[in-house]
């Protein structure tokens, strides 16, 4: 193993890595912000949107079984 | 019910869940945060009233003009504002909690929504030991305009002319005197509107079931 050899190595292996874990790390940050408010909302949205959902396929459903009835009384 | 209400209901929803949480509120002591909740108690109230309204509407057209039809429209939208009655009070409880010192404070506001609720309760019970379909239309249509003509004084008036905490009430400015600024307008309103067209949302669904109900009763009789 040659002297240029090495110093690649070294540059790929051991420093790189270590060069890039003293970078800040990217990530969601606009989540965590603000003391995490927009998780509130996001898991609210979700509940609403499930419930709204939920609601609706009611709705058709009764649609649906209005629809079998005749539809005229008498 | 039309399908772009219930489009719009969802989408105002929507809007109030984002906005109530992240547009600016008033910094105020005590309330602090809390004040946000104005945005899911308040049109509780709101949506009960409208629904009690309206049931109390088909009972004074029962009356003039009994129909089966207009009996449940009645019962069913007074079912779903007590629903909002209910969910309004426990809200009501939590925020007490946290900003009077306990859930239940005694305050004429506590007292009588608890009591309006009971009254509502009590339009229920009738029903239910009637036996005969129309004696049991009739008497529950009369008590029913009996129940919103004891609402109203029960919720808005007597915690007026008495010292009550709750904001609007007793000489204490509402939110809207001066803190309710016109950013937290914004959102109450749209609020207010999503709340009470859910509320005819889920009273309509339980109308819709009633009628089926009703008229597959008329063919097994036939």
């Amino acid at each position: 193993m040659n002297k240029n050899t090495l110093v690649t190595f070294l540059l790929f292996f051991v420093i790189a890595p270590v060069w890039l874990m003293a970078q800040p790390i990217e990530m969601a940050n606009t989540l965590r912000s603000e003391g995490k408010i927009y998780v509130v909302v996001a898991i609210l949205l979700v509940i609403f949107a499930g419930l709204i959902g939920y609601l609706f396929l009611l709705d058709r459903k009764i649609t649906r079984i209005e629809k079998k009835l005749p539809s005229k009384k008498d | 019910m039309k399908t772009w209400l219930k489009v719009l209901a969802t989408l105002l929803l929507l809007y109030t869940i984002v906005a109530g949480f992240l547009f600016d509120v008033p910094r105020l002591n005590i309330v602090n945060e809390t004040i946000r909740a104005l945005y899911f108690h308040v049109p509780m109230w709101f949506g009960m009233v409208v629904l009690f309204l309206v049931s109390t509407v088909y009972s004074i057209q029962y009356l003039r003009n009994p129909s089966i039809e207009k009996d449940i429209y009645a019962v069913e939208f007074a079912n779903t504002g007590l629903l909002l009655g209910l969910l309004g009070i426990v809200t009501g409880m939590i925020w007490a909690n946290y900003t009077w010192g306990s859930p239940w404070h005694g305050d004429p506001k506590q007292n009588g929504a608890a009591i309006s609720l009971l009254v509502y309760l009590a339009y229920f019970v009738l029903r239910g030991s009637v036996e005969n379909e129309d004696q049991r239309a009739r008497l529950s249509a009369v008590y029913n305009i009996f129940a919103f003509s004891a609402m109203i004084p029960l919720i808005f008036v007597i915690p007026r002319m008495t010292s009550s905490m709750h904001p609007g009430s007793g000489g204490n400015p509402g939110f809207n005197m001066y803190d309710l600024d016109s950013k937290m307008r914004m959102v109450f309103y749209p609020a207010v509107a999503g709340w009470i067209l859910l509320g005819v949302w889920i009273a309509s669904l339980r109308i819709r079931v009633r009628l089926i109900d009703e008229k597959i009763q008329n063919l097994e009789n036939e």
